[in-house]
């Protein structure tokens, strides 16, 4: 980054610097044939609409209405999840970690960004940052502070350090006054960070 | 190799920040970045463990302040430039400026579903028998590695316990230097929380890595 100032104004945040930087790179690539644009945007477009949390709070949903799945989610979780269609990139080895009463999971990668993306698409910000990667495996009770919320005392923590290709997913507890609820209806408590362990699904009241 | 990358249980790092609402990208450059990315490796034919190393193997002060997808940015340039897939004077002028080096295959948008629906297990035959069992002790070698290694700092030297058998699978340390997938056996290992920080540790507090044979001893 420093030795293409003379390229642009001085005024220029290195974020705009970076913008240019994308873009060489992206014109050099397909003008030498590497790349194909159409296959970015379809790249894009799969991270953006297609793979996300949605996928995950399904399997979570069906775990939580099926006795049966959820035995077969826990006993080996990637081809649980294949069978509701989610399977591939980052999520080739997945285990599916139980949250109970006396036991709280959390999922971490400390190297990195390692993160089940076939059930929670890519990873958030805070995911891959310093503060999570640190704090998660020695101080996990406090990043749940940081998240608003407290753990009950006599909750166990378990955190897994995502450091192979084996990817994480957290099955929370089914909240309270859900008896009898479809799987699409329960699928709408299950949040992103309830199925990483930061965060506990919605209560019924919350989606009315 | 021991880098900033290689964060459990440092102190500076301040509160986490979660952000309500997050989109997936945060700038088109990012978009970009991720798909072109995602893209390079069938041209480029690097591993991830090559791409991990080559995001990571930089100065701390670099690597920190640098975001996500900057690191991605600059480990890709690192692995094109180490091929001659691209040359540093075609990204000073933003186009080619040398003659294009064949590559075997490029990702076209029918082949995009495939790629990613493929992904890339690391699960392979085993050769020979696991050493350890699920219950057994085992110790975390005390290695400082100068090339790529996926056990982090935070277990090296502690006690921990087999708890899950996941198979062989390919072996970052050899894989991330060219030397082959050289497939090992792969453990989940569970350390309680005052091995890892001492006294000071929430007493309910497990962590588990996971960590193939050779970086584990009996303990």
């Amino acid at each position: 980054m420093t030795d293409h100032h003379h390229h642009h104004d001085h005024d220029h945040s290195e974020l705009s610097e970076t913008e240019l930087r994308v873009r060489a790179l992206e014109t050099i690539l397909t003008e030498k044939g590497y790349v194909d644009p159409a296959a970015l945007d379809l790249l894009i477009e799969t991270y953006e609409t297609k793979v996300g949390p949605r996928n995950g709070a399904r399997v979570v949903a069906r775990a939580w209405a099926d006795p049966a799945y959820r035995a077969r989610l826990l006993k080996d979780a990637t081809p649980a999840i294949s069978e509701l269609g989610y399977a591939g990139r980052q999520g080739e080895h997945i285990v599916a970690v139980e949250n109970t009463p006396t036991l709280h999971n959390m999922v971490v990668c400390t190297l990195c960004s390692c993160y089940p993306w076939p059930v929670l698409g890519l990873p958030p910000v805070w995911y891959k940052s310093a503060p999570y990667r640190s704090k998660a495996v020695k101080d996990p009770r406090g990043v749940l502070l940081d998240f608003g919320f407290e753990l009950p005392e006599g909750t166990n923590i378990r955190v897994w350090d995502s450091t192979a290709e084996i990817r994480y997913l957290v099955l929370p507890m089914r909240p309270a006054g859900t008896d009898g609820w479809s799987e699409e209806r329960l699928a709408d408590l299950v949040t992103r960070d309830s199925m990483i362990g930061t965060g506990l699904p919605k209560q019924p009241h919350e989606v009315a | 190799m021991d880098g900033a990358h290689d964060m459990g249980g440092v102190a500076w790092s301040g509160p986490v920040q979660p952000e309500p609402n997050e989109p997936v990208f945060h700038a088109e450059w990012e978009r970009r970045a991720f798909a072109i990315t995602l893209a390079m490796g069938m041209p480029g034919g690097w591993n991830i463990d090559m791409s991990r190393f080559a995001r990571e193997d930089r100065p701390p002060s670099d690597y920190l302040s640098k975001s996500y997808y900057q690191i991605w940015l600059a480990g890709l340039e690192r692995l094109m430039l180490e091929r001659g897939l691209i040359a540093s004077d075609e990204i000073e002028a933003g186009k080619p400026l040398h003659p294009t080096k064949p590559v075997a295959k490029t990702l076209t948008p029918d082949g995009v579903a495939g790629m990613l629906h493929r992904g890339g297990p690391t699960e392979r035959d085993a050769r020979s028998p696991a050493l350890f069992a699920a219950g057994d002790r085992v110790r975390a070698k005390m290695i400082h590695p100068l090339t790529h290694t996926r056990l982090p700092r935070y277990v090296r030297g502690h006690i921990g316990i087999i708890e899950r058998v996941l198979g062989c699978h390919v072996f970052p340390d050899s894989n991330a230097t060219g030397a082959g997938e050289n497939p090992q056996w792969l453990y989940t290992v569970t350390f309680d929380g005052g091995e890892l920080w001492g006294e000071a540790s929430d007493p309910g507090l497990k962590v588990s890595v996971d960590a193939w044979e050779p970086y584990l001893e009996r303990a």
